[in-house]
Protein backbone atom coordinates (compact mmCIF):
# COMPACT_ATOMS: atom_id res chain seq x y z
CA UNK A 1 0.00 0.00 0.00
CA UNK A 2 1.51 3.61 -0.87
CA UNK A 3 2.33 5.61 2.42
CA UNK A 4 -1.01 7.74 3.73
CA UNK A 5 1.71 10.79 4.50
CA UNK A 6 4.59 11.38 2.55
CA UNK A 7 7.02 14.39 3.32
CA UNK A 8 10.00 15.47 1.19
CA UNK A 9 12.43 17.62 2.51
CA UNK A 10 9.96 20.09 4.25
CA UNK A 11 11.48 23.14 5.72
CA UNK A 12 9.70 26.07 7.15
CA UNK A 13 11.24 29.58 7.92
CA UNK A 14 9.43 32.12 9.78
CA UNK A 15 9.34 35.59 8.60
CA UNK A 16 12.18 37.40 10.01
CA UNK A 17 13.51 34.29 11.91
CA UNK A 18 17.19 33.74 10.89
CA UNK A 19 16.76 30.29 11.18
CA UNK A 20 14.39 27.31 10.19
CA UNK A 21 11.72 25.95 12.67
CA UNK A 22 11.77 22.77 10.72
CA UNK A 23 14.44 21.96 8.65
CA UNK A 24 14.38 19.72 5.72
CA UNK A 25 12.66 17.05 7.50
CA UNK A 26 11.53 13.89 5.40
CA UNK A 27 9.28 10.94 6.38
CA UNK A 28 6.71 9.00 5.25
CA UNK A 29 3.41 6.80 6.90
CA UNK A 30 1.63 3.86 6.73
CA UNK A 31 -1.83 3.68 6.29
CA UNK A 32 -3.35 3.12 9.71
CA UNK A 33 -0.81 3.50 11.88
CA UNK A 34 0.17 5.20 14.54
CA UNK A 35 3.12 8.18 14.05
CA UNK A 36 4.19 9.93 16.69
CA UNK A 37 6.57 13.11 16.26
CA UNK A 38 8.33 13.15 19.39
CA UNK A 39 10.72 16.41 20.05
CA UNK A 40 10.66 19.11 23.31
CA UNK A 41 9.22 22.29 23.42
CA UNK A 42 10.00 24.23 20.33
CA UNK A 43 11.58 20.99 18.17
CA UNK A 44 9.41 22.07 15.20
CA UNK A 45 6.28 19.65 16.05
CA UNK A 46 3.44 22.49 15.85
CA UNK A 47 4.54 23.98 12.76
CA UNK A 48 4.96 20.53 11.05
CA UNK A 49 1.33 19.74 11.94
CA UNK A 50 0.18 23.40 11.02
CA UNK A 51 1.65 22.74 7.38
CA UNK A 52 0.16 18.88 6.64
CA UNK A 53 -2.95 20.77 7.93
CA UNK A 54 -2.37 23.33 5.29
CA UNK A 55 -3.17 26.65 7.88
CA UNK A 56 0.64 27.29 7.18
CA UNK A 57 2.42 27.57 4.20
CA UNK A 58 6.01 25.85 3.87
CA UNK A 59 9.16 27.75 2.67
CA UNK A 60 9.85 24.53 0.33
CA UNK A 61 9.69 21.03 0.00
CA UNK A 62 6.95 18.42 -1.23
CA UNK A 63 3.90 16.84 0.50
CA UNK A 64 1.50 14.44 0.21
CA UNK A 65 -1.40 13.61 2.02
CA UNK A 66 -4.02 10.54 1.10
CA UNK A 67 -2.61 11.53 -2.28
CA UNK A 68 -3.19 15.23 -2.57
CA UNK A 69 -0.39 17.32 -2.99
CA UNK A 70 -0.68 19.84 0.13
CA UNK A 71 0.56 22.64 -2.70
CA UNK A 72 -2.28 22.24 -5.22
CA UNK A 73 -4.90 20.67 -3.67
CA UNK A 74 -5.65 22.08 0.07
CA UNK A 75 -9.66 21.47 -0.10
CA UNK A 76 -9.22 17.96 -0.92
CA UNK A 77 -6.33 17.37 1.92
CA UNK A 78 -8.87 19.56 4.40
CA UNK A 79 -11.12 16.58 3.44
CA UNK A 80 -9.17 13.98 4.41
CA UNK A 81 -7.89 14.92 7.39
CA UNK A 82 -9.06 15.70 11.23
CA UNK A 83 -7.09 18.17 13.32
CA UNK A 84 -7.39 17.95 17.22
CA UNK A 85 -5.20 21.26 18.07
CA UNK A 86 -2.94 21.62 20.53
CA UNK A 87 -5.61 24.68 22.42
CA UNK A 88 -9.21 23.21 22.81
CA UNK A 89 -10.76 25.06 19.62
CA UNK A 90 -14.25 24.66 20.34
CA UNK A 91 -16.78 27.37 20.71
CA UNK A 92 -17.61 28.07 24.25
CA UNK A 93 -21.00 29.82 23.50
CA UNK A 94 -22.59 26.89 21.77
CA UNK A 95 -23.63 23.34 23.33
CA UNK A 96 -21.81 20.08 22.76
CA UNK A 97 -24.10 18.92 19.91
CA UNK A 98 -24.30 22.05 18.26
CA UNK A 99 -20.04 22.14 17.95
CA UNK A 100 -20.27 18.69 16.54
CA UNK A 101 -23.15 20.57 14.17
CA UNK A 102 -21.27 23.05 13.04
CA UNK A 103 -18.59 20.75 12.11
CA UNK A 104 -20.72 18.79 10.13
CA UNK A 105 -22.07 21.43 7.84
CA UNK A 106 -19.18 23.01 7.43
CA UNK A 107 -17.54 19.55 5.68
CA UNK A 108 -20.48 19.06 3.73
CA UNK A 109 -21.92 16.13 5.64
CA UNK A 110 -25.32 17.64 6.29
CA UNK A 111 -27.46 20.52 5.18
CA UNK A 112 -28.04 23.72 7.99
CA UNK A 113 -30.93 23.70 10.32
CA UNK A 114 -31.57 25.61 13.04
CA UNK A 115 -32.30 22.88 15.61
CA UNK A 116 -30.94 19.46 16.61
CA UNK A 117 -34.81 18.50 15.95
CA UNK A 118 -34.82 19.29 12.31
CA UNK A 119 -31.34 17.71 11.66
CA UNK A 120 -31.56 14.79 9.60
CA UNK A 121 -31.93 11.17 11.03
CA UNK A 122 -28.44 9.83 9.49
CA UNK A 123 -27.14 12.87 11.76
CA UNK A 124 -28.68 12.27 14.80
CA UNK A 125 -27.79 8.37 15.15
CA UNK A 126 -24.45 9.51 14.04
CA UNK A 127 -24.83 11.77 17.29
CA UNK A 128 -26.51 9.89 19.78
CA UNK A 129 -23.41 6.76 19.02
CA UNK A 130 -20.83 8.88 19.55
CA UNK A 131 -22.30 10.55 22.93
CA UNK A 132 -22.58 6.67 23.86
CA UNK A 133 -18.85 5.84 23.19
CA UNK A 134 -17.93 8.91 25.78
CA UNK A 135 -20.97 8.52 28.21
CA UNK A 136 -21.99 12.11 27.87
CA UNK A 137 -25.70 11.21 26.39
CA UNK A 138 -26.57 13.44 29.66
CA UNK A 139 -24.45 16.17 28.44
CA UNK A 140 -24.39 16.47 24.94
CA UNK A 141 -27.39 19.74 24.87
CA UNK A 142 -25.27 21.25 27.18
CA UNK A 143 -22.86 24.15 27.08
CA UNK A 144 -19.40 23.13 26.30
CA UNK A 145 -18.31 25.59 29.25
CA UNK A 146 -19.67 23.73 31.18
CA UNK A 147 -17.20 20.51 30.66
CA UNK A 148 -14.03 19.46 32.12
CA UNK A 149 -10.66 19.37 30.17
CA UNK A 150 -11.07 15.56 29.66
CA UNK A 151 -14.43 15.80 28.03
CA UNK A 152 -13.84 18.70 25.82
CA UNK A 153 -10.76 16.71 24.76
CA UNK A 154 -12.96 14.21 23.94
CA UNK A 155 -15.00 16.03 22.16
CA UNK A 156 -12.78 17.45 20.08
CA UNK A 157 -12.18 13.68 19.11
CA UNK A 158 -15.85 13.32 18.24
CA UNK A 159 -16.01 16.64 16.35
CA UNK A 160 -12.86 15.69 14.01
CA UNK A 161 -14.15 12.18 13.39
CA UNK A 162 -17.57 13.01 12.18
CA UNK A 163 -16.19 13.30 8.42
CA UNK A 164 -14.54 10.38 8.72
CA UNK A 165 -11.54 11.60 8.08
CA UNK A 166 -8.39 8.93 6.48
CA UNK A 167 -5.85 10.89 9.14
CA UNK A 168 -6.40 12.30 12.38
CA UNK A 169 -3.62 14.34 13.90
CA UNK A 170 -3.24 15.07 16.87
CA UNK A 171 -1.20 18.10 18.60
CA UNK A 172 0.06 16.98 22.12
CA UNK A 173 -3.54 15.50 22.89
CA UNK A 174 -2.92 14.76 26.71
CA UNK A 175 -1.30 18.73 27.11
CA UNK A 176 -3.38 19.57 30.68
CA UNK A 177 -5.55 16.54 31.08
CA UNK A 178 -5.05 14.98 34.04
CA UNK A 179 -3.37 11.20 34.42
CA UNK A 180 -7.35 9.44 34.38
CA UNK A 181 -8.62 11.06 31.25
CA UNK A 182 -5.07 10.74 29.89
CA UNK A 183 -5.97 7.23 30.29
CA UNK A 184 -9.23 7.17 28.87
CA UNK A 185 -8.31 9.07 25.89
CA UNK A 186 -5.91 6.81 25.08
CA UNK A 187 -8.55 3.92 25.46
CA UNK A 188 -10.56 6.26 23.06
CA UNK A 189 -7.76 6.74 20.44
CA UNK A 190 -7.38 2.91 20.46
CA UNK A 191 -10.75 2.16 19.89
CA UNK A 192 -10.96 4.80 17.28
CA UNK A 193 -7.74 3.05 15.51
CA UNK A 194 -9.08 -0.36 15.99
CA UNK A 195 -12.45 0.32 14.74
CA UNK A 196 -11.94 2.53 11.46
CA UNK A 197 -8.70 1.80 10.81
CA UNK A 198 -7.57 5.56 10.95
CA UNK A 199 -4.64 6.87 10.60
CA UNK A 200 -3.20 9.17 13.80
CA UNK A 201 -0.69 11.14 13.26
CA UNK A 202 0.82 12.07 17.13
CA UNK A 203 3.04 14.73 18.36
CA UNK A 204 3.97 14.47 22.00
CA UNK A 205 6.87 15.44 24.35
CA UNK A 206 5.72 12.78 26.84
CA UNK A 207 7.80 9.39 26.22
CA UNK A 208 5.42 6.87 27.26
CA UNK A 209 3.31 8.30 24.76
CA UNK A 210 5.41 7.64 22.20
CA UNK A 211 6.14 4.08 22.61
CA UNK A 212 2.73 3.18 21.46
CA UNK A 213 3.71 4.41 18.24
CA UNK A 214 4.70 2.39 15.65
CA UNK A 215 6.80 4.77 14.21
CA UNK A 216 8.66 7.19 16.32
CA UNK A 217 10.08 10.27 14.38
CA UNK A 218 12.35 12.12 17.22
CA UNK A 219 12.78 15.83 15.83
CA UNK A 220 14.90 18.43 17.74
CA UNK A 221 15.48 22.32 16.12
CA UNK A 222 13.87 21.34 13.41
CA UNK A 223 15.84 18.08 12.05
CA UNK A 224 15.28 14.29 12.61
CA UNK A 225 17.33 13.05 15.23
CA UNK A 226 15.89 9.60 15.26
CA UNK A 227 13.20 7.56 13.42
CA UNK A 228 12.16 4.05 13.58
CA UNK A 229 10.13 1.83 15.33
CA UNK A 230 10.14 2.32 19.55
CA UNK A 231 12.55 -0.78 19.81
CA UNK A 232 14.71 0.64 16.88
CA UNK A 233 14.90 4.33 18.45
CA UNK A 234 15.91 2.69 21.30
CA UNK A 235 18.66 1.07 20.16
CA UNK A 236 19.90 4.01 17.90
CA UNK A 237 19.80 6.53 21.18
CA UNK A 238 20.85 4.42 23.24
CA UNK A 239 24.14 3.99 24.09
CA UNK A 240 24.44 0.94 26.54
CA UNK A 241 27.86 -0.28 28.59
CA UNK A 242 30.13 -1.41 30.57
CA UNK A 243 32.93 0.92 32.83
CA UNK A 244 35.58 -1.27 33.89
CA UNK A 245 39.05 -0.02 35.69
CA UNK A 246 41.58 -2.23 37.94
CA UNK A 247 44.62 -1.56 39.99
CA UNK A 248 46.20 -3.86 37.09
CA UNK A 249 45.29 -2.18 34.03
CA UNK A 250 47.29 -4.94 31.75
CA UNK A 251 46.31 -7.45 32.87
CA UNK A 252 42.19 -6.49 32.86
CA UNK A 253 43.27 -5.73 28.94
CA UNK A 254 44.66 -8.82 28.24
CA UNK A 255 41.91 -10.84 29.68
CA UNK A 256 39.44 -8.12 27.45
CA UNK A 257 41.18 -9.21 24.37
CA UNK A 258 41.32 -12.74 25.21
CA UNK A 259 37.24 -12.58 25.53
CA UNK A 260 37.55 -10.99 21.90
CA UNK A 261 34.97 -7.96 22.93
CA UNK A 262 35.55 -4.55 21.65
CA UNK A 263 36.05 -1.94 23.87
CA UNK A 264 37.90 1.66 24.41
CA UNK A 265 40.60 2.77 27.18
CA UNK A 266 39.05 6.45 28.32
CA UNK A 267 41.20 5.85 30.22
CA UNK A 268 38.68 3.29 31.85
CA UNK A 269 37.64 0.65 29.78
CA UNK A 270 34.35 0.95 28.09
CA UNK A 271 32.70 -1.80 27.14
CA UNK A 272 30.00 -1.69 24.66
CA UNK A 273 27.40 -4.27 25.32
CA UNK A 274 25.63 -4.91 21.94
CA UNK A 275 23.01 -6.33 23.48
CA UNK A 276 25.30 -9.00 25.59
CA UNK A 277 24.35 -9.32 29.01
CA UNK A 278 26.89 -7.46 31.64
CA UNK A 279 26.81 -10.57 33.36
CA UNK A 280 28.17 -12.88 30.94
CA UNK A 281 31.08 -10.12 30.64
CA UNK A 282 31.46 -9.95 34.18
CA UNK A 283 31.84 -13.78 35.34
CA UNK A 284 34.77 -14.05 32.32
CA UNK A 285 36.68 -11.62 34.36
CA UNK A 286 39.16 -12.69 37.10
CA UNK A 287 40.93 -9.42 37.24
CA UNK A 288 40.25 -7.13 40.57
CA UNK A 289 38.45 -4.69 39.53
CA UNK A 290 38.08 -1.16 41.10
CA UNK A 291 35.59 0.21 38.75
CA UNK A 292 32.15 -1.60 37.98
CA UNK A 293 29.52 0.49 36.62
CA UNK A 294 26.41 -0.66 34.08
CA UNK A 295 25.24 1.95 32.02
CA UNK A 296 22.20 1.27 30.60
CA UNK A 297 19.94 4.10 30.76
CA UNK A 298 16.04 3.97 30.12
CA UNK A 299 14.66 5.34 26.47
CA UNK A 300 13.42 8.21 28.27
CA UNK A 301 17.57 9.09 29.84
CA UNK A 302 17.99 8.64 25.80
CA UNK A 303 15.60 11.27 25.44
CA UNK A 304 16.36 13.66 28.25
CA UNK A 305 19.88 13.58 26.47
CA UNK A 306 19.15 15.29 23.29
CA UNK A 307 16.71 17.67 24.97
CA UNK A 308 19.91 18.71 27.44
CA UNK A 309 21.97 18.72 24.27
CA UNK A 310 19.55 20.96 22.86
CA UNK A 311 19.69 23.36 25.71
CA UNK A 312 23.68 23.23 25.65
CA UNK A 313 23.35 24.19 22.26
CA UNK A 314 20.87 27.17 23.08
CA UNK A 315 23.10 28.24 25.95
CA UNK A 316 26.43 28.11 24.03
CA UNK A 317 24.64 30.10 21.36
CA UNK A 318 23.35 33.06 23.45
CA UNK A 319 27.03 32.65 25.20
CA UNK A 320 28.24 33.51 21.76
CA UNK A 321 25.75 36.17 21.03
CA UNK A 322 26.96 38.31 24.20
CA UNK A 323 30.45 37.79 23.42
CA UNK A 324 29.72 39.32 19.93
CA UNK B 1 -24.90 24.11 -2.06
CA UNK B 2 -22.38 22.79 0.88
CA UNK B 3 -20.50 26.44 0.55
CA UNK B 4 -24.43 28.28 1.20
CA UNK B 5 -25.34 26.31 4.21
CA UNK B 6 -21.71 26.75 5.72
CA UNK B 7 -22.08 30.04 5.17
CA UNK B 8 -25.10 29.88 6.95
CA UNK B 9 -23.63 27.99 9.63
CA UNK B 10 -21.13 30.52 9.98
CA UNK B 11 -23.62 33.40 10.44
CA UNK B 12 -26.11 31.73 12.87
CA UNK B 13 -23.25 30.82 15.21
CA UNK B 14 -23.14 34.58 15.67
CA UNK B 15 -26.79 34.91 16.20
CA UNK B 16 -26.67 32.08 18.80
CA UNK B 17 -24.10 33.95 20.63
CA UNK B 18 -26.06 37.27 20.88
CA UNK B 19 -29.23 35.25 21.76
CA UNK B 20 -27.24 33.68 24.65
CA UNK B 21 -25.55 36.88 25.68
CA UNK B 22 -27.63 40.16 24.89
CA UNK B 23 -26.06 41.66 27.74
CA UNK B 24 -23.23 42.17 26.29
CA UNK B 25 -24.54 44.40 23.50
CA UNK B 26 -25.96 46.65 26.12
CA UNK B 27 -22.58 48.71 26.51
CA UNK B 28 -22.80 49.39 22.45
CA UNK B 29 -26.07 51.62 23.09
CA UNK B 30 -24.87 53.81 25.04
CA UNK B 31 -22.45 56.18 22.84
CA UNK B 32 -25.30 56.57 20.20
CA UNK B 33 -27.98 57.44 22.98
CA UNK B 34 -25.59 60.08 24.51
CA UNK B 35 -25.27 61.18 20.32
CA UNK B 36 -28.83 61.51 19.38
CA UNK B 37 -30.24 62.51 22.98
CA UNK B 38 -26.88 64.77 23.96
CA UNK B 39 -25.35 65.80 21.20
CA UNK B 40 -28.19 65.83 18.88
CA UNK B 41 -30.68 67.58 21.29
CA UNK B 42 -28.62 70.32 21.87
CA UNK B 43 -27.28 71.17 18.72
CA UNK B 44 -31.05 71.51 17.65
CA UNK B 45 -31.81 73.40 20.82
CA UNK B 46 -29.39 75.98 20.13
CA UNK B 47 -28.50 75.72 16.32
CA UNK B 48 -31.92 74.46 14.92
CA UNK B 49 -33.61 77.65 13.59
CA UNK B 50 -30.25 78.81 12.00
CA UNK B 51 -29.01 75.78 9.99
CA UNK B 52 -32.39 75.22 8.30
CA UNK B 53 -32.83 71.33 9.09
CA UNK B 54 -33.92 69.56 12.20
CA UNK B 55 -30.41 68.94 13.87
CA UNK B 56 -31.69 66.01 15.62
CA UNK B 57 -32.89 64.20 13.36
CA UNK B 58 -29.93 64.68 11.05
CA UNK B 59 -28.00 63.50 14.15
CA UNK B 60 -30.29 60.54 14.71
CA UNK B 61 -30.03 59.31 10.86
CA UNK B 62 -26.20 59.45 11.12
CA UNK B 63 -25.46 57.77 14.23
CA UNK B 64 -28.26 55.15 12.99
CA UNK B 65 -25.52 54.22 9.68
CA UNK B 66 -22.61 54.53 12.22
CA UNK B 67 -23.25 52.39 14.57
CA UNK B 68 -24.81 50.00 12.21
CA UNK B 69 -21.45 50.28 9.87
CA UNK B 70 -19.04 50.21 13.10
CA UNK B 71 -20.98 46.85 15.19
CA UNK B 72 -20.55 45.01 11.69
CA UNK B 73 -16.93 45.88 11.23
CA UNK B 74 -16.11 45.56 14.89
CA UNK B 75 -17.77 42.07 14.54
CA UNK B 76 -15.69 41.08 11.58
CA UNK B 77 -12.45 42.18 13.31
CA UNK B 78 -13.45 39.60 15.65
CA UNK B 79 -12.30 36.70 13.65
CA UNK B 80 -9.15 37.78 15.42
CA UNK B 81 -10.12 37.35 18.55
CA UNK B 82 -11.61 33.93 17.87
CA UNK B 83 -8.04 32.99 15.83
CA UNK B 84 -6.15 33.65 19.50
CA UNK B 85 -8.92 31.55 21.32
CA UNK B 86 -8.16 29.12 18.52
CA UNK B 87 -11.87 28.54 17.34
CA UNK B 88 -11.01 30.11 13.91
CA UNK B 89 -8.85 27.29 13.72
CA UNK B 90 -11.43 25.07 13.35
CA UNK B 91 -13.14 27.52 10.78
CA UNK B 92 -10.18 27.77 8.98
CA UNK B 93 -8.88 23.94 8.31
CA UNK B 94 -12.48 23.32 6.89
CA UNK B 95 -12.78 22.47 2.99
CA UNK B 96 -14.79 25.62 2.57
CA UNK B 97 -13.45 28.62 0.39
CA UNK B 98 -11.80 30.98 2.32
CA UNK B 99 -14.38 33.89 0.69
CA UNK B 100 -16.99 31.99 2.47
CA UNK B 101 -15.71 32.05 5.62
CA UNK B 102 -15.51 35.99 5.19
CA UNK B 103 -19.11 36.44 4.45
CA UNK B 104 -20.69 34.19 6.72
CA UNK B 105 -19.09 36.49 9.08
CA UNK B 106 -20.14 39.89 7.60
CA UNK B 107 -23.34 37.99 7.35
CA UNK B 108 -23.24 37.05 11.10
CA UNK B 109 -22.08 40.13 12.37
CA UNK B 110 -24.83 41.90 10.20
CA UNK B 111 -27.58 39.78 11.96
CA UNK B 112 -25.86 41.26 15.19
CA UNK B 113 -26.27 44.90 14.19
CA UNK B 114 -29.57 45.04 12.84
CA UNK B 115 -31.58 44.27 16.14
CA UNK B 116 -28.64 47.61 17.44
CA UNK B 117 -30.41 49.78 14.61
CA UNK B 118 -34.44 48.55 15.49
CA UNK B 119 -33.13 49.90 19.49
CA UNK B 120 -31.94 52.90 17.57
CA UNK B 121 -35.29 53.20 15.98
CA UNK B 122 -36.86 53.14 18.78
CA UNK B 123 -34.89 55.34 20.66
CA UNK B 124 -35.17 57.74 17.95
CA UNK B 125 -39.60 57.56 18.25
CA UNK B 126 -39.19 57.94 21.98
CA UNK B 127 -36.87 61.25 21.70
CA UNK B 128 -39.34 62.82 19.05
CA UNK B 129 -37.78 62.21 15.45
CA UNK B 130 -40.50 61.56 13.19
CA UNK B 131 -40.56 58.44 11.59
CA UNK B 132 -43.13 56.77 9.67
CA UNK B 133 -44.06 53.51 9.04
CA UNK B 134 -42.80 53.95 5.25
CA UNK B 135 -39.79 55.79 6.50
CA UNK B 136 -38.71 52.65 8.35
CA UNK B 137 -39.79 49.93 5.42
CA UNK B 138 -37.23 52.20 3.27
CA UNK B 139 -34.27 52.29 5.58
CA UNK B 140 -34.48 48.48 6.23
CA UNK B 141 -32.62 46.88 2.91
CA UNK B 142 -30.36 50.38 3.31
CA UNK B 143 -29.76 49.06 7.23
CA UNK B 144 -28.58 45.91 5.49
CA UNK B 145 -26.44 47.03 2.99
CA UNK B 146 -24.66 49.57 5.48
CA UNK B 147 -24.14 46.43 7.61
CA UNK B 148 -22.37 44.47 4.78
CA UNK B 149 -20.26 47.47 3.47
CA UNK B 150 -18.83 48.02 7.54
CA UNK B 151 -18.53 44.31 7.44
CA UNK B 152 -16.44 44.46 4.60
CA UNK B 153 -14.20 47.64 6.08
CA UNK B 154 -13.63 45.26 8.50
CA UNK B 155 -12.37 42.74 6.75
CA UNK B 156 -9.75 45.31 5.00
CA UNK B 157 -8.79 46.27 8.48
CA UNK B 158 -8.84 42.66 9.93
CA UNK B 159 -6.17 41.92 7.02
CA UNK B 160 -3.71 44.34 8.42
CA UNK B 161 -3.56 43.15 11.83
CA UNK B 162 -2.08 40.64 13.93
CA UNK B 163 -3.54 40.89 16.96
CA UNK B 164 -6.33 41.48 19.03
CA UNK B 165 -4.25 43.84 20.76
CA UNK B 166 -2.90 45.58 17.36
CA UNK B 167 -7.07 45.74 16.54
CA UNK B 168 -7.66 47.29 19.71
CA UNK B 169 -5.04 50.24 19.41
CA UNK B 170 -6.19 50.55 16.01
CA UNK B 171 -9.76 50.81 15.26
CA UNK B 172 -9.83 54.14 16.85
CA UNK B 173 -7.64 55.80 14.62
CA UNK B 174 -9.69 54.52 11.83
CA UNK B 175 -13.16 54.83 13.49
CA UNK B 176 -13.14 58.40 15.41
CA UNK B 177 -11.73 60.79 12.79
CA UNK B 178 -14.78 59.13 10.40
CA UNK B 179 -17.31 60.22 13.09
CA UNK B 180 -16.48 64.03 12.11
CA UNK B 181 -15.33 64.62 8.41
CA UNK B 182 -18.25 61.45 7.64
CA UNK B 183 -21.09 63.76 8.42
CA UNK B 184 -22.56 61.43 11.14
CA UNK B 185 -23.28 64.61 13.74
CA UNK B 186 -24.36 66.77 10.61
CA UNK B 187 -23.47 66.83 7.09
CA UNK B 188 -20.13 67.58 6.44
CA UNK B 189 -20.48 70.19 4.00
CA UNK B 190 -18.34 73.44 3.24
CA UNK B 191 -15.12 71.46 4.37
CA UNK B 192 -11.81 73.24 4.22
CA UNK B 193 -10.31 71.95 0.78
CA UNK B 194 -8.09 69.21 2.69
CA UNK B 195 -11.11 67.98 4.80
CA UNK B 196 -13.44 67.58 1.68
CA UNK B 197 -10.98 64.99 0.28
CA UNK B 198 -10.56 63.11 3.47
CA UNK B 199 -13.90 63.40 3.87
CA UNK B 200 -14.34 61.68 0.33
CA UNK B 201 -11.53 59.14 1.70
CA UNK B 202 -13.96 58.30 4.58
CA UNK B 203 -16.02 54.88 3.26
CA UNK B 204 -18.44 55.56 6.92
CA UNK B 205 -19.34 59.36 4.44
CA UNK B 206 -21.44 57.19 1.89
CA UNK B 207 -23.26 55.07 4.12
CA UNK B 208 -24.66 57.96 6.29
CA UNK B 209 -25.02 59.65 3.22
CA UNK B 210 -27.33 56.65 1.61
CA UNK B 211 -29.32 56.36 4.43
CA UNK B 212 -30.24 60.15 4.95
CA UNK B 213 -31.12 59.82 1.05
CA UNK B 214 -33.56 57.97 1.39
CA UNK B 215 -34.51 58.80 4.72
CA UNK B 216 -35.28 62.60 3.86
CA UNK B 217 -35.83 61.38 0.31
CA UNK B 218 -39.34 64.01 -0.93
CA UNK B 219 -38.15 66.16 2.13
CA UNK B 220 -37.90 70.00 1.84
CA UNK B 221 -34.90 69.46 3.99
CA UNK B 222 -33.22 67.38 1.13
CA UNK B 223 -31.21 69.99 -0.21
CA UNK B 224 -29.78 70.75 3.32
CA UNK B 225 -29.00 66.93 4.51
CA UNK B 226 -27.98 65.39 1.87
CA UNK B 227 -24.41 65.51 0.09
CA UNK B 228 -24.77 63.15 -2.92
CA UNK B 229 -27.83 60.90 -4.77
CA UNK B 230 -28.33 57.59 -3.03
CA UNK B 231 -27.24 56.45 -6.34
CA UNK B 232 -23.85 57.54 -6.54
CA UNK B 233 -23.45 56.32 -2.92
CA UNK B 234 -24.87 52.96 -3.79
CA UNK B 235 -22.00 53.17 -6.36
CA UNK B 236 -18.88 54.22 -4.38
CA UNK B 237 -20.12 51.41 -1.80
CA UNK B 238 -20.65 48.59 -4.20
CA UNK B 239 -17.75 49.05 -5.39
CA UNK B 240 -15.36 49.63 -2.58
CA UNK B 241 -17.18 46.67 -0.86
CA UNK B 242 -15.95 44.30 -3.93
CA UNK B 243 -12.37 45.78 -3.20
CA UNK B 244 -12.81 45.53 0.11
CA UNK B 245 -13.69 42.23 0.25
CA UNK B 246 -11.47 40.66 -2.35
CA UNK B 247 -8.17 42.26 -1.29
CA UNK B 248 -8.72 42.45 2.40
CA UNK B 249 -9.65 38.00 2.30
CA UNK B 250 -6.65 37.72 -0.81
CA UNK B 251 -3.85 39.50 2.17
CA UNK B 252 -5.93 38.12 5.85
CA UNK B 253 -5.35 34.19 4.12
CA UNK B 254 -1.77 35.07 2.88
CA UNK B 255 -1.00 36.44 6.27
CA UNK B 256 -2.22 33.87 7.82
CA UNK B 257 -0.77 31.11 5.88
CA UNK B 258 2.92 33.20 5.16
CA UNK B 259 3.96 33.41 9.04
Amino acid sequence: MPPIIEVENLVKRYRKADSNAVDGISFSVEPGKLFTLLGPNGAGKTTTISILTTTLAPTSGRVLIAGHDLASDQSAVRKSVGIIFQKPSLDMNLTAEENVRFHAIMYGLYPFRPFYAFMPRAYKEQVRELAEILGIEGEIFKAVKTFSGGMKRKLEIIRSLIHRPTVLFLDEPSLGLDPASRRGLWEYLRRVRRESGTTLFLTTHYLEEAEEADTICVINRGKIVSYGTPEQIKSDLIDEYLLLDAEDRESLRTELQRLEVPFTETPQFKVPLNGVRPQMIIKSIDTTLSVLQVHMPTLEDAYLAIVDRQQAGEAGEAGEAGEA
Amino acid sequence: MSEANAITAIAYRDLLKLLRDPARLVTTFIFPFLFIAVLGGSMQAALGDAVGFNLLTATFTGVLAQTLFQSTAIGVISLIEDRESDFSQEIFVSPISRYSIIFGKILGETLVALPQGVAILVFGLVVGVPLTFEDVLVMLPVAVIICFFGGAFGVIILANLRSQRAANQIFPFVMLPQLFIAGVFAPAVNLPPALEVLSHIAPLRYAVDLLRGVYYQGSAEYSRVVMDPPLFNLGVMGALFAGFLAVGTWLFVRGERNR
